[in-house]
This record gives C-alpha cells, structure tokens and sequence, in this order.
C-alpha cells in the first residue's frame, strides 16, 4: 500500500511569490477571498488551510517596504469564521509565542476547537527580534538562545491549559442539578523559569483534546523542539535530496522522545505551475518568475545580501563591483530570511562570478538565485512528481502555495488532485471530522496533573 | 432631542442567560454553550428581532458566585468560549446584526486586540464593535503570573488609565492605513502607498505601541467602542456607546445628563412571558432554585412584552437612545423580545420594520470617521 499524501493550502501573506499584478488577483484581506480558497480546498478534500503570520510591517533602507503585498488578518478571527463556511478542512494559523500569553492563546486554541467541530492547528513560531517587539508590551527583551526555550515552556503550559478539563466534565443534568462533574475543573498550576500561572482554565477539554501543532523553525533548536513537541513540521525543504535528509533527520530524532516515526509529519512548503503539457507549464513558469522578480524587486532582493542601498544599480545591467556591508545594523527588518546569507561578501563574490559567466543581468541573476517553482508540469507531471518525493521518503505530504488568490487552487484541485485519487494515494472523501483524522494523528488522552491546595 | 431619534434594542448574550439557575429551564441548552450551534442560533433569533446588535460576554477568569476568586460549585454554569471568535464565528451566518464581543484590556495586547476586532469588522463585512472589559481580579492575575494587580482605589484607577491608554492605541491602530493605502500600482511596482501608512508611535506608562496595524483599516473606520458608565471609563475611552443601569425614570434623567456618548444603552435584566403573573413565578422559581438569590448589578423586569414596552419607551423618552437587554433565561428570554417585544414596538410605531443599513455603524446612526492621519497630511 503506497503512502498516503498530506494536502494543504497555504493562503499566501507577504513575500515576493504573490503575483498581485495579474488580472486574476483578488483581494487577499477582503473575507470572501479566504471564504474562496478555503473551500476550493475542502472540495479537493485537502487536509487543511494555512495562514502564515507577521507582527510588524517590514522596512528595508528605514521605510516600510512596499512592492509585495502588505497587509493580513488577524489569524484567529478568520479562522473561527472560516470555520463556518466549512465543514471537515483544518484550519490552522502561526501564532507567536513570543509576543502573547499562554492563558490567552490557550483559551483561543481551545475555542476555536470547539467552534470548529476539532479542526484547529497552531503553527508556533518563535520570532523574537525587537524591532516586531516595539509593538508588545513585552518589547524585544528575549535572547535569541531563549526563544525556543520560551516556545517549549510556553506549548508545555498550554498543554497543562489544554488538559485542565477532564472529557466529560460538563454534565449539564437539569433535573439533578449538576452542570459539572468536578467543581473544580480547569484548576491548573503550571510555573518554570518563563511561567508562574495556576488559577481556573474557562475552556472545557476540545474535540481534539489539543489543536495539531506545527513548527516551521529549521535549526537544529527548531528541529528538535519539533521532534519533542509537534505533529507536523512545516518545512522549506521541498527538493528530492535535501527533503530526504531534513526528513531522516527529523524522523530520527523522534526516538529521543519516546515517538514513533509516524507521529510526526514532514510538509514542505511548494509551489506549482501547471500547463497542458510540460512545455506550456514551463514558459507560464518563467513568465510568473519575471512577474515574482521585477527590477525593483531585483534591486531590492539584492540590497538584503548586500546590505546596501543599490537604488542607483540598472536592474537590467551587471551586479555591483562593491562588496556587501558587514559592518551595520541590517538595511531589511522584520523578515526572517535576512539571516540566510551567512557569509554575504562569500555569496555576493558566487554570484558576481555567476552573473559575468552567464552574462546575467541583475534581474536575470536574482530571478536564477531566488526560490523557484517547486512543481512544473502538466498535471500528469506534477502528480508523478509529488507522489514520487513523498513514496521516497523526501515528504510525507505538501502545503501548497499559490502565487494568485483567491482562485490559484482551482486549476490544481480540477486537473492533479483527480490523478492522485486514481492512484490511490490520496483521499476521494474525509474519512473523519478533525484534523486530527485527516493526519492519521491520535487524540492525546488528557495526561491531568490536578493541583492541590 | 433624542425623543426623536428611533429607539436602539441590543441584548446581551452570556452563557444560558443571566440568571444563575437560567440553564434548568427546560427550554434552555446547557449541554450545548460550547457549540457553534447554539450561538448561532441565538444570534439568528436577535436579527430575527430586526436588534441593533448582540454584546457576547466574556471574562478571564471562570464565572463565580463569590466577588473574591472562583468558587467550586457544581450547579451553575462554569466556563466558557472566546467572545470574539464566538462574533467570527456566526458572522458569515447572519447578515445585519452588529456584533460586539468582549474584549479585555488587563494582560492583553493592544495591537493584537486591534487586529482582531478590524478582522471580524471584515468578516462581518462592517458589523463589528468592541465592548472593553478590564481585569481588576487578583486570580485572573495569576492566570497571567507577570503582575500584580493592585487592589483598592489606586488600583483601579490606574487600571482605568490603562483602559484609556489602551482604547486610544486601538484607534489609532485602526486609524495607521488610510482608505486607499493599497495602490497595486504597476508601473512603479508597488503594492501599497507606504505615505499613506502610518507609525502611531504611542508611548505611554504600560505599553508602547509603534504600529502600523499589520491589518488595513477596516471596514466601518472604526468600529463602535461600548463600554460601562459605572466607572468612567466610558468617559475615558470616548466610548461610541456607554452602558448604564438606571432603576428608574429619573434615575434616566440623571444619568443621561452626564454621558457624552452618542449613544446611552440601559441595561436591563427581563424574564418574560405573555402573561405577566407567569412571567413573575419564572422568576421567583428561578430565584428558588438558585437559593442563593440573584443580585445583578441591572435592574430586573418580570412582566409581559407590552408592559416593558411601555417602559422602554418611558426611558427612551427621558434621553436614552438604546436599551441592552439581558436576557435572564436563553433562548426563552431572547425569543419573547423577538417575537414578543419586537412586534409590540413596531405597533406603536416606536422600532424598525426591517434593517436600514447595512453596518454597525449605519444601524446606529454613527457617521464613517475620517481617519485622523490622513486630515494631518491634508493640513
Ligand atoms: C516554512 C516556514 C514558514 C514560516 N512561517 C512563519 C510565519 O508565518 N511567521 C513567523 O513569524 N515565522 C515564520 N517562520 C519562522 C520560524 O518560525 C522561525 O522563527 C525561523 O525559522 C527561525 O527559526 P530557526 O532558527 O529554527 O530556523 C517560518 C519558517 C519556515 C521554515
């Protein structure tokens, strides 16, 4: 029996990949945008929805930064009110631990679960830069080294949250009187180095017991917070060879912890392009990546290795004979992948040489170095693709992403998602109501610590 | 002067109702408050009633029959689900009615706050509003364990400072996108107008908030803030709608010469019932099964749909623009204002035959603000 595949959508938030030009482009705050893509999902069965999160615009050169789409909802708020325009697609959301509580996004989990019907999942991440703290109360105080502590600390005391109600705690018996078994459900107590909470939790135990956790982080910190605690793992890791070694490596990991290889899933994060035969999908791919990587996209993406302003630089001639500045506070704030470039002089000085070899314009240079498409195909292609990573051992399933809403799914769920229920390796109907049944995931039983005194 | 504007009816929605005993009434739930059925049902039931909007309560801290910390008792109703997903939630399902959940202020963050609020104003296609709430209970403290919350006079006042601080870095949250910030501009490549967004640079004694929202301005501008004339912050917080709790007519009179607000809602707890001897023993066996008796902090009405809207309009006359009402027993309570109180008002030429406009805002008569940055570039 061939591995099943996992299914997400990704609705997509701010980065370049978003072609927002292209006439078929919607609105990606208005609801009816989400309302759209959610359920194109649902009718191709996927698994679940995902929305991706960031707490402070992002500036490059001291201004907010202005060529990618800006702008995004409040994470549970459209989920609680996607939840009632579907009916079986998970709806999970990144939620910070840095910058909340875990009372609080407990208590919003919980009721989301509930409000649900058991279709929630938390994607933590732990981003701890100050500059998104200049808008919480708790500013940018954590250390880099504390972030995945906190994060740890933070899903333990939810966790403590999330089992604070025993299964059928509420009676709700009229005649006798009882609206609860225990008068003091919800007692919790839960103190560490970054918590001291206890009192009365307001949220009984939901469908799910917990929502499904994901961890995007890709550390060794990050891999194996996700190893100790998650259900799934959102990964960038979505190519043949490197899939394969991120996934035997977060796979072993788990037997640390007392887990089996199949509680923990690996979803890289992809994107498609889809012609009629390989060939057409091929030319719409390189149109959309000269639409993803304008000139001033170009300049701008290369001013993040660089650290420079290069608003002076043609994007249309060569990359620049100046070397990156190490020397300073990063040109770009508020986006994680800054921090890719590990040595920026030793990149730049790869590129420059790859740029004169190829005679590669900026634009050309930047479009050849940046992300790619990660399926491109016909969709017979692209079925073979997918199924083949995932029967390797590369992924146990992808979350898709989109480069035009709200419609960017359909051409996907008419024309790939047929081929793989053909082959039998993904669903034709949800076999469950919760996330969790999607998953192949267990309900936690309630592992209760009830405080004394 | 408010005589002629027309009469404003929300209710207050809060577990099986007000009364403690409300879910031992044979027509109530109990089994389902943790549903998004049951909500949705009762929100449909108030639009079904033409009201201006549903308030959905909410607290940190579990429901207690004792001022001091959570009691253990087993024969109320304890606990409960997010207010502002419980308003997402129902907000693709209904249509017109406004809806504003409780919010907190203590322990909570301003910014993530705003963007809530601003989302389900989208979700709801412009029926959003917010009712602050603040925290001043030691145990729901402990639920956060990262400050004491000092009790006694200064105590609370500087939770009201807070509340008032709080309010004002919303609005301006709401405020830091102008109308037309996105540009999708093509030829320069650029998505959004960055002039047109902007940093609120609030600093203040609790928080400092830099913005902007990470969330475009929503829908109505910005969504009607409700909060309790008891303890000024209303006042404060320049609240779009104060709720008061007046025993009677003068007491109307009085409390209406105090409020600035566009909008004075009186709260009022009803049981209803066509007949008004019946609708006196619901309230007497409610109070009997409870044992402990039920002193809320609003006045009470037991009576018939007509005698309290002889009282409505009583009230309305002295100045008040709205009423709140709380219904004692859900759904029960909620369906004779519907469907009792409701046609009762229309007959007397005193509510609404259908909805007039489509957002909160518009049902209460409130114009869209300008933003308040976009007027400083303009200047
Ligand atoms: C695929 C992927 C998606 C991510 N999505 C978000 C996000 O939506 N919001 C966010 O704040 N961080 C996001 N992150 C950042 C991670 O949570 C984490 O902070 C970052 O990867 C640094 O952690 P690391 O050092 O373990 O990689 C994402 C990371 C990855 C790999």
């Amino acid at each position: 029996m061939p591995k099943q595949i996992h299914l997400a959508v990704h609705f997509p938030g701010v980065n370049n990949t978003t072609v927002w030009s292209d006439p078929r482009s919607g609105s990606h705050i208005e609801f009816a945008s989400f309302v759209r893509l959610a359920q194109t999902a649902e009718r191709a069965k996927f698994d679940f929805f995902f929305l991706a999160e960031g707490l402070r615009l992002r500036e490059q050169g001291g201004q907010i930064y202005d060529l990618d789409v800006v702008g995004r909802p409040d994470t549970f708020t459209v989920l609680s009110a996607l939840a009632a325009v579907t009916d079986r697609l998970g709806l999970t959301g990144t939620i910070n631990s840095t910058f909340n509580e875990p009372y609080e996004v407990a208590r919003q989990f919980a009721s989301l679960d509930h409000l649900s019907g058991g279709r929630a999942g938390w994607n933590v991440v732990t981003s701890w830069d100050a500059f998104t703290g200049e808008n919480f109360r708790r500013g940018g105080f954590l250390a880099e080294s504390d972030r995945y502590s906190r994060a740890a600390r933070f899903l333990a005391a939810a966790g403590v949250l999330f089992d604070s109600w025993p299964d059928g705690a509420v009676v709700a018996d009229r005649d006798r009187g009882v609206f609860l078994a225990d008068g003091r459900a919800g007692a919790f107590a839960h103190r560490d180095e970054h918590f001291d909470i206890a009192g009365r939790f307001t949220v009984p135990r939901s469908p799910q017991g917990r929502p499904v956790i994901l961890q995007a982080g890709d550390s060794d910190a990050g891999r194996e917070f996700a190893a100790a605690t998650a259900d799934a793992i959102f990964s960038r890791h979505s190519r043949r060879e490197a899939g394969q070694a991120f996934y035997a490596d977060v796979k072993r990991r788990l037997a640390t912890y007392g887990r089996d290889r199949d509680e923990l899933l690996v979803l890289p994060a992809a994107t498609f392009v889809l012609g009629d035969t390989d060939a057409d999908a091929g030319e719409r791919a390189a149109v959309i990546r000269r639409q993803q990587i304008s000139g001033q996209t170009a300049i701008k993406l290369l001013e993040q290795l660089w650290n420079r302003d290069l608003s002076g630089y043609d994007p249309d001639g060569p990359l620049p004979e100046i070397d990156p500045d190490v020397s300073t506070e990063h040109i770009a704030r508020g986006r994680a992948s800054v921090r890719m470039h590990r040595d920026p002089v030793a990149t730049a000085r790869e590129w420059r040489a790859r740029a004169e070899a190829g005679k590669l314009s900026i634009r050309e240079l930047v479009i050849e170095v940046s992300g790619r498409q990660t399926f491109v195909g016909s969709p017979r292609t692209v079925a073979d693709q997918i199924d083949d990573l995932v029967q390797c051992d590369a992924a146990d399933g992808f979350i898709l992403v989109p480069h035009v809403v709200p419609d960017g799914l359909d051409e996907f769920a008419d024309t790939v998602v047929p081929l793989l229920q053909e082959r039998g390796v993904f669903r034709t109907e949800y076999t469950g109501p919760t996330l969790r049944d999607h998953l192949g995931l267990r309900r936690p039983a309630a592992t209760r610590a009830v405080p004394t005194g | 002067m408010s005589r002629s504007l027309p009469l404003r009816l929300a209710v207050a929605l809060n577990g099986a109702g007000w009364h403690p005993a409300a879910w031992r009434e044979p027509t109530a739930r109990p089994a389902d408050l943790f549903t998004a059925g049951y909500w949705t049902d009762l929100v449909r039931e108030a639009e079904h009633g033409l009201l201006d909007f549903v308030t959905i309560e909410d607290a940190l801290g579990m429901q207690s029959s004792r001022a001091d910390g959570p009691d253990e008792r087993t024969d109320q109703v304890r606990g409960r689900l997010d207010a502002v997903q419980i308003a997402a939630r129902i907000a693709p399902l209904t249509r017109h009615v406004g809806l504003i959940p409780t919010a907190t202020v203590t322990h909570t963050e301003p910014f993530h706050v705003a963007k809530a609020i601003a989302t389900l104003d989208y979700v709801s296609a412009g029926r959003a509003g917010w009712q602050v709430q603040v925290s001043e209970l030691p145990h729901e403290s402990a639920h956060f364990g990262r400050r004491v919350v000092e009790t006694g006079p200064r105590g609370v006042q500087d939770l009201l400072d807070e509340a008032a601080d709080y309010v004002e870095v919303v609005r301006r949250l709401w405020d830091s996108w102008e109308d037309d910030a996105e540009i999708r501009d093509a030829a320069t490549g650029r998505f959004i107008d960055r002039d047109k967004l902007h940093y609120i640079g609030f600093t203040g004694r609790w928080f400092s908030v830099q913005g902007p929202s990470i969330t475009p301005r929503p829908p109505q501008g910005q969504p009607p803030v409700g909060a309790p004339a008891a303890t000024g912050l209303a006042a404060r917080a320049g609240a779009d709608v104060v709720f008061t709790t007046p025993r009677d007519t003068d007491d109307v009179r009085d409390i209406v010469g105090d409020q600035s607000a566009p909008h004075v809602f009186a709260d009022l707890v009803v049981v209803l019932d066509g007949d008004a001897q019946a609708a006196r023993a619901h309230r007497r066996r409610l109070d009997d099964v409870d044992g402990a008796g039920f002193p809320p902090d609003a006045a009470v009405f037991a009576g018939t749909p007509g005698e309290l809207a002889d009282r409505l309009l009583r009230w309305h006359a002295a100045g008040l623009t709205g009423v709140r009402l709380l219904p004692a027993r859900l759904p029960a309570d909620l369906r004779a204002i519907s469907r009792g109180l409701v046609p009762e008002l229309q007959t007397r030429g005193a509510f609404r035959h259908r909805y007039e406009a489509t957002t909160l805002r518009g049902l209460l008569g409130l114009p869209r603000p300008a933003n308040r940055y976009a007027e400083d570039s303009v200047a």
